[in-house]
Formats: structure tokens, C-alpha cells, sequence
């Protein structure tokens, strides 16, 4: 109990030092762009009602789940094929290795060429950026398969699509969440960007709008609701990913016990 | 076996340049989305003789460069000294761990009040987003140090300073290297999208004036530019990597093989 105590004083000390900083430092400020914070937070329940979570904050996040798993999606099942084929990983290496050196961001003005600028072509822009983490790692992993397991597998006629389901995604899975972790937060700055760029709603539309108009305090409330966004979706991440991972987790920490 | 990986992989890019010339040929997609690959590279061309090209490219390095170095230099010395000082890590594990996954995005409105198209704008989302990347594997590998090797150390009455500098930083330093590696292709993600939204001097800018007047094949060089940017900049980290960590059990076990 005491432990817990302690360790709970620990993880909100700062936070709340910060934050106590913040509302000091900035409580006199007369400069436009850092209003105090008493203000930025007397304005978010204002500007982020029910109206403004329904036409800018749930569309965002719709856009954003569906072009993940999209990409999560395509690039699990691209990688499983290009990483279990010795030759053809030789071929498309090159080539996946530019494609994936390419700046996301700069996706936005091609693909608004093609799909214009509506939901389409965002769904289309988060997916195009979040497919190559995705892929890359599951070539990796599939590649990295143990030999010896690949063996067994086949010499037990394990093979097709319950070589898959049983061997190959199980032990590629690390390396899978490793790409989709790093995707996540490609994700939501192409999320952000492509409402920037040219859009009517969502959470960069707003935002943006609001620096236009030079409404400071909902630009600052904006930002802090990007933030939470990210942290929410950093934290769903993990726990799905102790969930699925648990094994492996486990399996790692017995290694390290027994060495 | 090398030399046939070599040989696969270059057909798979001719096949990949192919592809990009005969699709708008014959019409599958408009050639006005989509020009072919010898379009591009001509417009390419004319791109690499001009000299507005070559200044928006010093911009774009410019950027990478400053934002990659201050983010490095600021992320290894608050790592290391929030893993030196008892109990600091502890007290600022859940604000790290908040403003971690914050997107450095969110900061672009902010950027352009406060410095406008400046260089300092670009350098803000820069220096925020990479330093996560450094701070974090530094944090990683500080804890990776080996108790038994800690302890001869102060056993032999090794400073602070001596122990961080002898101990603690080889041990730590293959997770600083993928930090860097990681940060480095992060910043350069930033860089481009600092000049490409918010329109500060560079490659990105120049992308967004050629995609708002219509100039479609000098769009895509200019973005071919940007993907070959980042591969030397993956290929550089890689190099690099492996020069500093020569000595390291990871590295020198790869080139047994």
C-alpha cells in the first residue's frame, strides 16, 4: 500500500509541478499567442462540446482507423507473401526500400491529384503512409522464422493456411506490432496533415482555422485535444498489444530469468 | 549469392520504372496524374540544372541537420541524466511518457504564430518529434547496463562521471545509435512537412508551389528527390552505426556471417 502510495506520488509530481508552472507563469500574460492557461482551459469546454466532437473530432478519428487498418491489413498480408519467398524479397527490396524513404507527407498533393479532396483521398493518404512500417517489419519477421520450427512444421504436413495461422503470423507478431507502433504515429500526422491541407472538418481543419481567425485560446485547446488524442491512442495500442504479445512478453522475461 | 540479390533487385526496379512508363501509356491511369517515368525524369533534369533546386535543397539539409543535431545533443544529455540522478527517471517517467506520443504536428499552428516561416518553425516540429526517439533509446539502454559491470566499477571507486563515461555509455550507446537512426529519418519526415504546410524555405515548399501550379511531372521529381534524400539519409545512419559500434558483439557478429 505504501509502495503504491509512493510510486503514485512519483508519476503525478511533475505533471502537476508543470502544470502549476504553467498556470503561474502564464496567469499575468498579456502576450496574445501564450494566453494563461486559466483561460485556454475556461475556453475548451466551449469550443469542444458534443456539437464539435460529432463534426470534427469523430470523422478525424474515422478517417484515421480506417486508413490504419488498411495499411495494417495490406501490409501484413503483402509482407507475409514477399517474406516468405526468398526471390521475390530480392526483387521488390529496392524498390520497397525507396517507397518507404519517402517522405509521407508529401503523398498529400499526388494522391489529391487522383482522389480529390474528400474522405477518399484521406483514407487513401494515412493508409499510403502507414502501409510501409507495417510491411517492412513483417517481412522481417517472417524471414526471421525459426528453421528449425519451419522444419517441424512441414515435416508434421503442417501447411497452407494452418501454417500460417499456427506458425508463421505467431512468430512474426513481435516484429508486426514493432510496425504497427511506428505506423500509429505516422498515422496521425498524415490524419492531421491531409485535414490541413484541404478539407472541411476534422481536428487539423479546426485547428488550423483557429490560428487563421486568430482565436488563440480554441487554437490552444485544439492542440491540447491533438495531444490527448495521441496519448489515448499510444495507451489502446499497449494494451492491445499486452494482450496479443502476452505470451511473447513472458516467454522473454523467462529467458532473461534463467540466463 | 550476393551478386544474384544485386541482380534481382535491380530488375525489380527497371520492372518498377517500366511499369511507371507504360501505365500512363496506354492509359490506365490519365497521364495528366500520373506522367511516365521518362517525363519524370527529364523534368528531374531540368530540376538538377536549375539553382532555385539546389538552395531549396541546402534549405531542406539545413533544416535535418540543425533540428537532428540539437535533438541528439539535448535527448542523450537529459537521458543520461535522468538515469545518473536517483529517482529522477521515476518522477518523470508518466510526464515522458504523456508528452511522447503527443504528434509534433499539433505544434504547426503554434510554429507559425510564433516565428512565421522562418527556419525556427521547421526547427521546432524537428527538435520535438526526433528528441522523443533519442531520449527514450538512451533511457532503454541505460537500463540495459550490466549490474555486474556497475558494481566492479564502483567497487574500483570509479566517479560518476568516470562510470557514465567508461560504463554506462558503451553499454548504452548500439540504443543511442538506433535512436539516432530512427530520429534522423523522423526529422527528415518533419522537415519536409514543416516546408510542404506551413511553406518555410525548402524541398517541401517547392512541392507545394509546383502542385498548386499544376506542374504535375516536376511534382513527382521533386518527390523523387525526397525519397532518394531519405534513403542516403537510412543508408548514411546504417554506415555510421556500424563504424561507431566496430567493437560492438551485434555488429561484428553480422559481418562473421
Amino acid at each position: 500500500m505504501r509502495r503504491m502510495t509512493i510510486r503514485l506520488l512519483f508519476a503525478l509530481a511533475l505533471p502537476a509541478v508543470l502544470v502549476a508552472v504553467w498556470w503561474l507563469a502564464s496567469d499575468g500574460s498579456t502576450n496574445v499567442y501564450w494566453p494563461p492557461l486559466r483561460t485556454i482551459l475556461k475556453t475548451f469546454p466551449d469550443v469542444w462540446t458534443g456539437d464539435r466532437l460529432k463534426t470534427d473530432v469523430l470523422p478525424s478519428i474515422l478517417r484515421l482507423t480506417a486508413g490504419y487498418a488498411t495499411a495494417a491489413v495490406a501490409g501484413v498480408a503483402l509482407g507475409t507473401v514477399i517474406g516468405s519467398y526468398r526471390r521475390m524479397r530480392a526483387v521488390c527490396e529496392p524498390v520497397l526500400e525507396f517507397l518507404r524513404a519517402v517522405p509521407p507527407p508529401v503523398l498529400v498533393p499526388v494522391i489529391m491529384l487522383f482522389a480529390g479532396i474528400g474522405d477518399t483521398m484521406k483514407i487513401v493518404v494515412i493508409a499510403s503512409g502507414c502501409v510501409w512500417p507495417v510491411l517492412l517489419n513483417t517481412v522481417e519477421g517472417v524471414r526471421a522464422v525459426d528453421p528449425v520450427m519451419k522444419e517441424t512444421a512441414l515435416s508434421y504436413g503442417v501447411t497452407g493456411a494452418a501454417r500460417l495461422r499456427t506458425l508463421v503470423l505467431p512468430a512474426a507478431s513481435p516484429q508486426i506490432f514493432t510496425g504497427l507502433r511506428q505506423a500509429l504515429s505516422i498515422g496521425i500526422i498524415l490524419m492531421v496533415i491531409s485535414e490541413m491541407f484541404a478539407a472541411t472538418d476534422g481536428l487539423g481543419y479546426t485547428v488550423v482555422q483557429f490560428q487563421r481567425s486568430f482565436a488563440i485560446p480554441d487554437m490552444w485547446t485544439g492542440i491540447l485535444v491533438l495531444g490527448m488524442l495521441g496519448y489515448l491512442l499510444s495507451v489502446v495500442f499497449q494494451m492491445v498489444e499486452r494482450r496479443v504479445l502476452g505470451w511473447y512478453h513472458g516467454l522473454r522475461a523467462a529467458a532473461r530469468r534463467s540466463s | 549469392m550476393r551478386g544474384l540479390n544485386t541482380a534481382l533487385g535491380a530488375a525489380g526496379l527497371a520492372a518498377f520504372l517500366a511499369l511507371g512508363e507504360v501505365v500512363p501509356r496506354v492509359g490506365i491511369v490519365k497521364e495528366a496524374y500520373f506522367p511516365p517515368t521518362s517525363r519524370i525524369a527529364s523534368a528531374l533534369w531540368d530540376e538538377l540544372t536549375d539553382g532555385a533546386f539546389w538552395s531549396a535543397l541546402g534549405d531542406t539539409l539545413t533544416g535535418w541537420a540543425l533540428g537532428l543535431a540539437i535533438a541528439v545533443g539535448a535527448g542523450i544529455v537529459a537521458g543520461v541524466l535522468l538515469s545518473v540522478v536517483p529517482h529522477l527517471r521515476e518522477a518523470t517517467a508518466s510526464t515522458v511518457e504523456f508528452l511522447r506520443p503527443i504528434p509534433s504536428v499539433a505544434l504547426i499552428p503554434l510554429a507559425v504564430l510564433l516565428y512565421g516561416t522562418e527556419l525556427r518553425s521547421v526547427l521546432l516540429l524537428v527538435v520535438y518529434a526526433s528528441f522523443w526517439q533519442i531520449l527514450i533509446q538512451v533511457l532503454y539502454g541505460v537500463q540495459d547496463v550490466d549490474p555486474v559491470a556497475e558494481e566492479t566499477a564502483r567497487s574500483y571507486g570509479l566517479g560518476t562521471w568516470a562510470r557514465v563515461r567508461h560504463v554506462l555509455w558503451p553499454s548504452a550507446l548500439p540504443y543511442v545509435m538506433t535512436g539516432v537512426r530512427l530520429a534522423a529519418a523522423v526529422a527528415l519526415i518533419l522537415t519536409i512537412t514543416a516546408e510542404l504546410v506551413i511553406g518555410a524555405p525548402g524541398l517541401g515548399a517547392t512541392i507545394a508551389v509546383a502542385q498548386s501550379s499544376q506542374a504535375v511531372p516536376e511534382m513527382y521529381a521533386l518527390i523523387v528527390v525526397t525519397g532518394l534524400l531519405g534513403l542516403l539519409i537510412n543508408v548514411g545512419a546504417r554506415t555510421v552505426e556500424r563504424r561507431a559500434l566496430a567493437w560492438h558483439q551485434s555488429v561484428r557478429g553480422e559481418v562473421a556471417v
